[in-house]
């Protein structure tokens, strides 16, 4: 390639790191959406201003008063306090499912992508016939045969997602894999787990990070669908998708805040983990 | 035949067995879960009645429960294989003319909102792909946001603006005659596409940006061929191969999220249906919607790649070059 | 076809003060400075300098093919016809006349599309020729690029051809709308050394045979001279000398040139790029406006370099853009050779 060389790539490399260095007010956004959602679901019910489980019937519906900013929900709970708590399992769900689809991916990915031939083939196969689920559709399966809660429609989320993941990661690993200083290591007799573990991770960690930051996202998305039709996380427990379902019918009476609150925290929170994750993701490739 | 069309053939022989492997491994799972999940299929098809010993057997017998598990899924799947998924427990009736008789809901509703995204979607990213300017940005804005929305966030907002404060179009329920069944059908399709529809028109957008990009359309321009011939034989020909793929698996995970507008609507489909019988744990129902939704997602999927291998003369045996 | 014909000994093609300024990081930056040079018909012109240098950018100013947003000032002319201002039917027809070989030919070519539909595409949109009359003619052209098997060839993918025998499927298919002129960007660069050799001398032949004017772009000095009768050297984005092709060599007017030359001592080597200069090319944007660019690496630079620009001055039948070429006349080859 003639461009490579020479001035082209001198003035293109300055153009490119001039980009770069600008971080965009899209990233500070969303970091700064994620610090404050994650702050508030560690720390919900310490902010909270009154119980968030406590019905009162009279206060069906109330709209927002200078006490209670976005009024009561359909129970006459103070829906302040139901978002601010409900943050943690809306937040905890999606983490867990991240965490867990990324070790597994990581690790289906480096094994297949190290050892190849037959183990390789053998992976992939499994992780293409994972693809036949829907992710969705499995929670909503593994919900029937286990009983409603988080724990078996994250569980589901985790081995639905894990191809999506793996094979992405599969292909990186095989790129690094193919670098020469991959194999100078295997000459100067380096364990395999220990290159895998040191350099070949590490060096795909920013692809890790970026689909990390996405899965979360997506996640989010289908756990509180999940809790939304009644087979995640169940009432009276304060969480988003909950929350949205508890105050449908609001919708149509004219209450629409109660409902539109918990909908516009999870789409903020889902926005900034997408965008993230696409900034992420270019600026891996970028580096590359 | 050229050797073009033999590749095309070992692709679509390879594809074909794939998916049977998929399909049988699929099943197998649906079935294994089931069978897994604790409680008592007899007491189930009683109905909790405690039964005299030998109507037990009987039971037994004509269920196959007293058979080793492989066996049970041998009967489960050449059952449903002929059309038989067994009897719903909470309504007594045969689970193939419960899901015939919700089927043509979610048919329609995940036909429209394909519609709406291809229309919209792939329209929207040629448009703001070839034009630079106000349209481009507003359309990478909002798409990025939509591409965001949970479908039923997407649904309440629709409802609250179009059927609550507009009244343009009903919130809930199926309709009666086609004019009527589409119009309770828009809301439910558009917040099924909503974030679909912004995914396609993203990618589009990418497609149509990159091909006009490529050193081949810089052949054609030096060759003298107008921009309208341009535009279509380079342009669009080779931004349609990814456009076809995302606009394919998008739509066929429609079906999926298809449970979750149909609740928020009340339309009686098949995604409804299987949640329902989720939570009432009418385990046949579960099973059944399960088996046919993975089927049509596993299906759609094959046609997307055999679409792919025919648009794009340099797919091999490969699949989706990601 | 109604064309235009220049009167006798009148240059085909005419580059006069063209310059070319792109945006770069928000401001205009100049990529080529003042380019002038002509191309007569049947003449083949060499240009040859280090990457960078705006090679590929004067051939595509000719051609119309830059970048949007570029800005040009000067006038490129083609038989007789001022290029910059052309539209429409005159614009498809110059289009017609003048035929690019790319450097890279897989690049270069619609990978959905068949070779036959690749080949005839211009014949069929612009002149209006029927499919298969536009087939039959390729398949004579590629029988004259040595490739006897056309016919099946149409029905390929370019994928399924080797880099060697798709840049001959290019030229055969610039060769197809009976251009007056042929711009070669780099056309072997992309092929191994074989390769390279076949190419090449279909090219050449073809050209004499077709009695076709052609800007030759290399890094080879060599190379150009040994198919070119004139070469233009360049060096950020200014014609730093122009001259015969058999003189270049042994008699460089531009101390540039001679470092061309030493940096490449004989034909063998051309799989390698140049090297062998000392310091690092300047693109135009960097050139400084009031001196002469090569300043930083040259060894015979002086204050009078430094003052400003140097004119393109005429010497010994060639054309030079230093300030001490008079000075350094007949010294150049020597000194660096020792
Ligand atoms: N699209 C562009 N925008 C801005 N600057 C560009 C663009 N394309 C090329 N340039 C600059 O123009 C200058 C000339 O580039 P050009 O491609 O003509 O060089 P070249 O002599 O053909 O080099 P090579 O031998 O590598 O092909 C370079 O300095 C390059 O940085
Ligand atoms: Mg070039």
């Amino acid at each position: 390639m003639s461009v490579a060389a020479g001035l082209a790539t001198a003035a293109w490399r300055r153009y490119r790191a001039g980009r770069q260095r600008r971080t965009s007010p899209v990233l500070i956004a969303s970091a700064a959406v994620i610090v404050l959602a994650t702050f508030v679901a560690v720390a919900g019910p310490l902010l909270a201003p009154y119980n968030p489980d406590l019905p009162d019937l009279s206060q069906y519906f109330v709209g927002p008063t200078p006490d209670h900013l976005l009024g009561f929900d359909a129970q006459g709970r103070d829906v302040l306090s139901r978002l601010l708590v409900g943050a943690r399992t809306s937040m905890l769900g999606p983490l867990a499912v991240t965490l867990m689809c990324m070790t597994l991916g990581s690790l289906l990915a480096v094994t297949a992508a190290w050892r190849g031939g037959i183990i390789d083939a053998f992976i992939s196969s499994g992780l293409d016939i994972l693809f036949a689920f829907p992710g969705i559709l499995l929670a909503v399966l593994a919900a029937a045969v286990f009983g409603a809660g988080l724990l078996a429609p994250v569980l589901a989320l985790s081995v639905a997602y894990t191809p999506y993941v793996a094979r992405v990661l599969r292909g990186a690993a095989l790129r690094e894999r193919a670098q020469p200083y991959i194999a100078a290591l295997e000459v100067q007799g380096a364990s395999s787990v220990a290159i895998c573990l040191r350099h070949l991770i590490p060096n795909m960690l920013h692809l890790i990070v970026a689909q990390a930051t996405t899965l979360f996202g997506y996640a989010m998305v289908d756990l509180a669908a999940i809790s939304f039709l009644g087979l995640g996380v169940q009432p009276p427990s304060a969480d988003w998708g909950v929350m949205v379902s508890e105050n449908q019918q609001g919708i149509i009476q004219g209450f629409p805040i109660p409902a539109l609150a918990a909908g516009v925290c999870i789409v903020f929170v889902v926005i900034a983990f997408n965008l993230l994750g696409e900034r992420l993701y270019e600026r891996g490739e970028a580096r590359r | 035949m050229g050797p073009a069309e033999s590749v095309h053939l070992r692709f679509f022989v390879r594809r074909l067995a794939m998916l049977l492997v998929s399909l049988l491994v699929a099943s197998f799972v649906i079935f294994a879960a089931i069978y897994l999940a604790p409680g008592n299929p007899i007491a189930a098809l009683s109905g909790g009645r405690s039964l005299p010993p030998d109507s037990l057997h009987v039971l037994e017998a004509r269920y196959h429960l007293d058979q080793p598990f492989i066996v049970q899924y041998w009967y489960w799947l050449s059952n449903a294989f002929h059309g038989n998924l067994g009897i719903s427990i909470t309504l007594r009736e045969n689970v193939s003319d419960l899901i015939a008789s919700r089927i043509s809901t979610t048919a329609g509703l995940v036909l429209y909102s394909s519609i709406l995204i291809i229309v919209i979607g792939v329209g929207l990213g040629i448009l703001s792909g070839f034009k630079r300017g106000l349209l481009d940005t507003s359309t990478l804005v909002i798409t990025a946001i939509s591409a965001s929305l949970p479908a039923f966030v997407a649904a309440i907002v629709l409802i609250l603006v179009f059927a609550v404060q507009l009244q343009w179009f009903p919130s809930l329920g199926n309709g009666v005659g086609f004019i009527d069944q589409v119009r309770h059908l828009t809301l439910p399709a558009f917040a099924l596409a909503v974030s679909s529809l912004a995914i396609v028109a993203r990618v589009t957008r990418a497609a149509i940006r990159e091909e006009a990009r490529r050193e081949h359309v810089q052949t054609a321009v030096s060759r003298g061929i107008p921009t309208a011939e341009l535009i279509r034989r380079h342009v669009l020909r080779n931004a349609a191969i990814p456009i076809t793929t995302i606009s394919g698996i998008t739509v066929a995970s429609l079906i999926a999220v298809a449970a979750v507008v149909e609740v928020v609507f009340g339309l009686a489909g098949l995604g409804a249906y299987l949640v329902q019988s989720a939570q009432s744990k009418d385990l046949a129902v579960v099973q059944g919607i399960s088996l046919l939704l993975v089927t049509t997602f596993v299906v759609m999927n094959v046609l997307v790649d055999v679409l792919y291998a025919v648009l794009d003369p340099r797919v091999s045996l490969g699949s989706r070059a990601q | 076809m109604n064309r235009a014909e220049p009167a006798a000994g009148a240059p085909l093609l005419e580059l006069e003060g063209v310059t070319v300024r792109l945006p770069v990081e928000g401001s205009m930056q100049a990529v080529l400075q003042d380019v002038s040079f002509a191309i007569r018909p049947g003449e083949a012109l060499g240009l040859v300098g280090e990457s960078g240098s705006g090679k590929s950018m004067t051939a595509r100013a000719i051609d119309r093919l830059l970048p949007p947003g570029a800005a040009v000032t000067g006038r490129v002319r083609f038989g007789g016809r001022d290029v910059m201002t052309l539209s429409g039917a005159d614009l498809k027809r110059f289009r017609g006349e003048v035929a690019m070989i790319f450097q890279d030919p897989r690049a270069h070519t619609n990978p959905v599309r068949r070779i036959g539909d690749f080949m005839t595409e211009a014949l069929r949109t612009n002149a209006r020729v029927p499919m298969d009359e536009a087939a039959r003619r390729a398949v004579d052209l590629l029988a004259s690029v040595g490739i006897e098997d056309g016919d099946r060839r149409l029905r390929q993918y370019p994928h399924e051809l080797s880099g060697g025998l798709l840049q001959r499927v290019m030229i055969a298919t610039a060769l197809l709308t009976r251009p007056r002129l042929l711009l070669a960007d780099e056309p072997t660069t992309a092929l191994d050394v074989t390769t390279q050799a076949e190419v090449l001398a279909i090219l050449d032949n073809l050209r004499s045979e077709l009695s076709l004017a052609m800007l030759f772009i290399t890094h080879n000095l060599e190379l150009a001279a040994a198919i070119c009768d004139r070469t233009v050297v360049m060096y950020a984005g200014q014609v730093v000398e122009v001259r015969e092709s058999n003189r270049l060599h042994d008699q460089p007017l531009h101390p540039y040139t001679a470092a061309l030359a030493a940096a490449r001592p004989s034909i063998d080597a051309t799989a390698h790029r140049l090297t062998a200069i000392p310091g690092r090319p300047l693109s135009a944007f960097e050139a400084p406006a009031e001196a002469c660019a090569f300043t930083a690496r040259c060894p015979y630079a002086a204050d009078v370099c430094r003052e400003r620009r140097p004119a393109l001055v005429e010497l010994d039948g060639g054309l030079t853009r230093c300030a001490r070429a008079r000075e350094l006349f007949g010294r150049l080859e020597v000194e660096l050779h020792a």
